[in-house]
């Protein structure tokens, strides 16, 4: 196979609210479905209309699905950026533009594809008010017979976007034809790049993380959330608000879930807590600027120890930073949050796939560590489309943790003749909890955020204090045994290891790659949670040097490992960018072999 | 042998630690009158579920119902927790207790929104125009020339906590004086069966920092000016109505969600508490004639509660099983399938 067939990359520049993310998704699926691997990736401005916004696809008949830098072919309908669009290209790249652009363009090494955008929207006779959505289409048909993507896929992926409505896929199907047609008529193929039907894709699904996020929580059970609308997070809820009525309403009708938009972020894990504090599984979703607001609500959640689980789909900060770009800059955030000494169980996610498997995950943790757990998502991971293996059920039941209702408070007077709320009578440093509600008398006790004894009474006892934050630190060992485990790919000789965790990981994969064709072997440990477990300490410990890399700008991940285990510090590297753009593997083994030569 | 109710309780059953504020504070009047109005009302203290914010007045509930849970949660975030947990449980009945500081300062959002979402609750604020816990600083609620110790004198305009509950249309709006125990314990019965947000904006003097005659929130200005809408009683639903023969338009019985009945005897003027204008005129009224007007405000009994409007199970959420928590493993096939 040519390395210009299915081996390439596609950008699209357009104007922000001017309906692209149809056309966009349109190509992105059809391609999928034809079996080529498929990515795509957002890139939109803080704005409802109006600014630049762009759309890239990476086609990898190898699979990788990382972003790349490199653009192959630019299809440009907005004027607004078209002189950046048009540098941008690869030498020997391919530009389709809309031909109503009268800018010049001083390139002669690159193909050329004037496309007569207004003239077959005129010839449409669509109505005006549907002309500037419409006008996208245009370029649907236009790549579709000029790198041939298969016009009964675009069928199929029109009818998924517009859940079968006949006219509007009508509308835009005919303007996709008519512009196959015209550029069938009117441009000659004179470049080489093109797509061919691949089996790649076959038994996979398409979906963000956000909607596995969801759809892991209503698996999880989750009943009581309180949110507040935030970008990247806010689809998480609103797909489990989609979701929730056909998957979780009683047989009579009524519902087993509440979930309450809130006034603010406060009062939104306020909610959450409420709800998870009586025994009920809860969750909120929210971004680094929201999880700053919930910093005390989250130590008093800690300290109380109630069960909750906070998802943060990472956008950059500090302070209202970039909102529509992507980070992983809230591990420290997440890890350290509220005064005093905390720190939190937090599971990272690297697929789709898997913020379905942690979103009904966290709510098992959350429940038996009795702590608020966080998930760290991000705007890449959970706004695009991604080609995942389909969501897998839970392969455990429900793990409710230690509560007590009326029976099982009665049986564990039995067992042990007392009960105290925060006396730990395993040795786990997990006490059991009453249920808020539990009716039982001597069952109920009062949750304070101020000092307690293991009565819950309040006490200033500096002994008291203590003994909370050591069994506090106890339980924190515990939760390595209920985390997800790291995931290491060791090789044959390789002393040189990465860390990396999130979304991270296509580039990573791709990196290894770059990194051994260059002749430099490596293993890999994919985090998937703080506090670390032994693997991880085995990972650093048996590797020569390590390279952990982030996208963020302290290196946050490399400060905590260095902290955990200071006599490896030495060997502990940092590789991160944190510019907005997810990372791509061209850079990330070109950061690597610098480091390492100096 | 003590008096016990109809459970087999006596009051202890419903009594707490021992107070720990100032001898003389308005706060303990008003956990006194909470506890004989759910011993009198036969509640079962395991139904109830205390909820606080931060300041003298959050540490109340500690005093009182020892029998029950509680929660005493960050200042100014008590609706939201309650919000939280009374969906986790909705059998429960929810009583918080909360502060001027609490409530018309720092969750004087949380305050509105919860009134805006009517969950069902008796909310009381404690209101004694200070902040007693850090030793007497001025307060949202405080009067225009009130003088304090180290504070110097106040030339904000008040904030009053009746209104911003009317202006967030609350569904029960009552004020009463600590120093009026009658009046209190009554107007909490009626609180506990209303189906939604009861605020109860309760006068009670902090007697170390804010008690001097001429201020608005000591027991002497409260005694001297203190003005009822009402003469009011409560009638509980299982009760039979007395059929009283009472002269024409001087009685108006207010019917609740379950049945119950408030019965509102006139006193110097016709006020009908399910007037909305009248109930904010009155406010304003009172206010410009520096009264200090008592008793039930305003009431809406048919507005549904946040349960209701969210149709949950009759089973609380927190009892519900895995099979009404997890769906089946063929649903999840048919999103997987449905995914593109």
């Amino acid at each position: 196979m040519s390395d210009k067939i299915n081996n390439f990359s596609i950008k699209v520049g357009t104007a922000n609210g001017s309906g692209s993310q149809t056309s966009n998704l349109t190509i992105l699926r059809a391609i999928f479905k034809m079996g080529i691997p498929v990515t795509g990736k957002n890139m939109f401005p803080s704005n409802i209309q109006g600014l630049p916004t762009w759309y890239t696809l990476r086609i990898s008949k190898d699979g990788y699905t990382a972003r790349r830098d490199e653009i192959e072919v630019m299809v440009a309908m907005n004027a607004k950026s078209f002189e950046r669009d048009v540098a941008e290209l690869e030498v020997g790249g391919v530009l389709f533009y809309d031909d109503s652009i009268k800018l010049p363009i001083e390139r002669d090494d690159i193909t050329l594809y004037p496309m007569a955008v207004k003239q077959l929207i005129k010839e449409a006779g669509i109505p005006s008010k549907l002309r500037t959505m419409v006008s996208n289409m245009v370029y649907v048909g236009i790549l579709a017979e000029m790198l041939g993507v298969d016009m009964e896929k675009i069928k199929m992926a029109l009818d998924f976007h517009f859940k079968g409505k006949a006219k509007p896929v009508e509308i835009n199907m005919n303007i996709i034809e008519a512009s196959a047609k015209w550029a069938k008529e009117n441009l000659e193929k004179s470049d080489d790049f093109s797509l061919e039907p691949m089996d790649k894709t076959d038994g996979l699904i398409m979906a963000d993380g956000n909607t596995a996020a969801a759809l892991g929580s209503i698996y999880g059970g989750v009943q009581v959330s309180g949110w507040y609308p935030i970008t990247p997070a806010t689809s998480l809820i609103e797909k489990m608000n989609y979701y929730l009525p056909q998957l979780r309403t009683a047989k009579d009708g009524d519902r087993t879930y509440a979930i309450v938009q809130a006034e603010d972020e406060l009062a939104a894990v306020g909610i959450t807590i409420g709800g998870g504090w009586t025994g009920a599984r809860a969750m909120t979703s929210t971004s680094g600027a929201g999880i700053s607001l919930m910093g005390e609500f989250v130590g008093f959640a800690y300290f109380a120890e109630i069960p909750i689980v906070i998802w943060n789909v990472q956008r950059m900060g500090p302070s209202t930073g970039l909102p529509t770009r992507t980070s992983q800059g809230d591990l420290n955030q997440a890890y350290y949050l509220s005064q005093g000494d905390t720190k939190h169980i937090i599971l990272i996610p690297g697929s789709a796939r898997e913020c379905f498997e942690f979103g009904w995950k966290s709510l098992d943790i959350a429940e038996e560590m009795q702590t608020p757990v966080f998930v760290l998502s991000d705007l890449d991971l959970g706004q695009n489309q991604w080609a995942s293996k389909p969501f897998e059920y839970p392969d455990t039941e429900m793990k409710r943790g230690k509560i007590l209702w009326e029976d099982d408070f009665e049986n564990f007077l039995e067992e042990h003749g007392e009960w105290g709320r925060y006396k730990d009578v395993d040795g786990d440093g997990i006490a059991y909890r009453t249920g808020a509600g539990n009716r039982k008398q001597g069952s109920t006790y009062f949750t304070r955020g101020t000092g307690h004894d293991t009565f819950a009474n309040y006490s200033e006892d500096p002994d008291v204090w203590m003994k909370t934050m050591n069994r506090l630190t106890l339980k924190h060992e515990t939760a390595k045994e209920y985390v997800p485990d790291a995931i290491v790919d060791n090789v044959e000789g390789a002393k040189v290891g990465i860390i990396a965790y999130g979304s991270v990981d296509p580039a990573i994969i791709e990196a290894r790659d770059l990194l051994e064709e260059a002749g430099l072997k490596t293993n890999y440990l994919r985090l998937r949670a703080l506090p670390i477990t032994k693997t991880v300490e085995n990972f650093i410990k048996e590797n020569d040097e390590i390279y952990i890399v982030e996208m963020n700008h302290d290196g946050q991940l490399r400060d905590i490992l260095r902290t955990i285990m200071p006599a490896e510090s030495t060997k502990l590297f940092s590789s991160t960018l944190n510019n907005g753009l997810s990372l791509t593997a061209k850079w990330i083994a070109e950061d690597i072999l610098n480091k390492k030569e100096k | 042998m003590a008096k016990t109710n109809e459970l087999g309780l006596t009051k202890t059953d419903y009594k707490g630690a021992p107070t720990t504020l100032c001898q003389g504070c308005g706060h303990n009047s008003i956990l006194s009158q909470i506890i004989s109005a759910c011993f009198e009302l036969d509640m079962l203290p395991e139904d109830i579920v205390k909820f606080s914010g931060i300041g003298c007045s959050s540490k109340a509930p500690t005093y009182m119902l020892q029998r029950s849970f509680g929660f005493n949660s960050l200042h100014g975030r008590m609706p939201a927790v309650a919000t939280g947990a009374l969906l986790g449980d909705a059998t429960l009945t929810g009583l918080g207790m909360s502060g001027d500081g609490d409530s018309a300062s720092i969750g004087m959002g949380q305050f509105k929104h919860i009134i805006r979402r009517n969950v069902r609750m008796v909310y009381i604020i404690a209101n004694n125009g200070v902040y007693g816990l850090t030793k007497g600083q001025l307060s949202a609620t405080s009067e225009v020339g009130l003088t304090l110790k180290k504070q110097g004198t106040n030339e904000l305009e008040p904030i009053d906590i009746c209104l911003e509950a009317m202006a967030s249309n609350a569904t029960f709006v009552a004020r009463a004086f600590s120093g009026d125990p009658k009046q209190v314990k009554t107007l909490i019965k009626a609180a506990l069966h209303h189906n939604g947000t009861a605020i109860l904006d309760i006068i009670s003097p902090c007697v170390t920092f804010n008690n001097a005659d001429e201020s608005m929130h000591s027991y002497t200005w409260g005694r001297d000016h203190k003005s009822p809408l009402q003469d009011i009683s409560f009638i509980p639903a299982r009760d039979e109505i007395m059929i009283e023969d009472f002269e024409e338009g001087t009685v108006q019985d207010v019917t609740m969600h379950d049945g119950s009945k408030v019965r509102l005897k006139k006193l110097e003027r016709d006020y009908d508490p399910t007037d909305r204008m009248s109930a904010v005129h009155i406010i304003e009224e009172s206010s410009a004639n520096k009264q200090l007007l008592t008793g039930l405000i305003y009431v809406d009994p048919s507005r549904p509660s946040l349960t209701d409007m969210l149709g949950l199970t009759d089973t609380p959420l927190n009892r519900l099983s895995a099979e009404y928590m997890r769906p089946a493993k063929d649903s999840l096939e048919k999103i997987n399938a449905e995914m593109f």
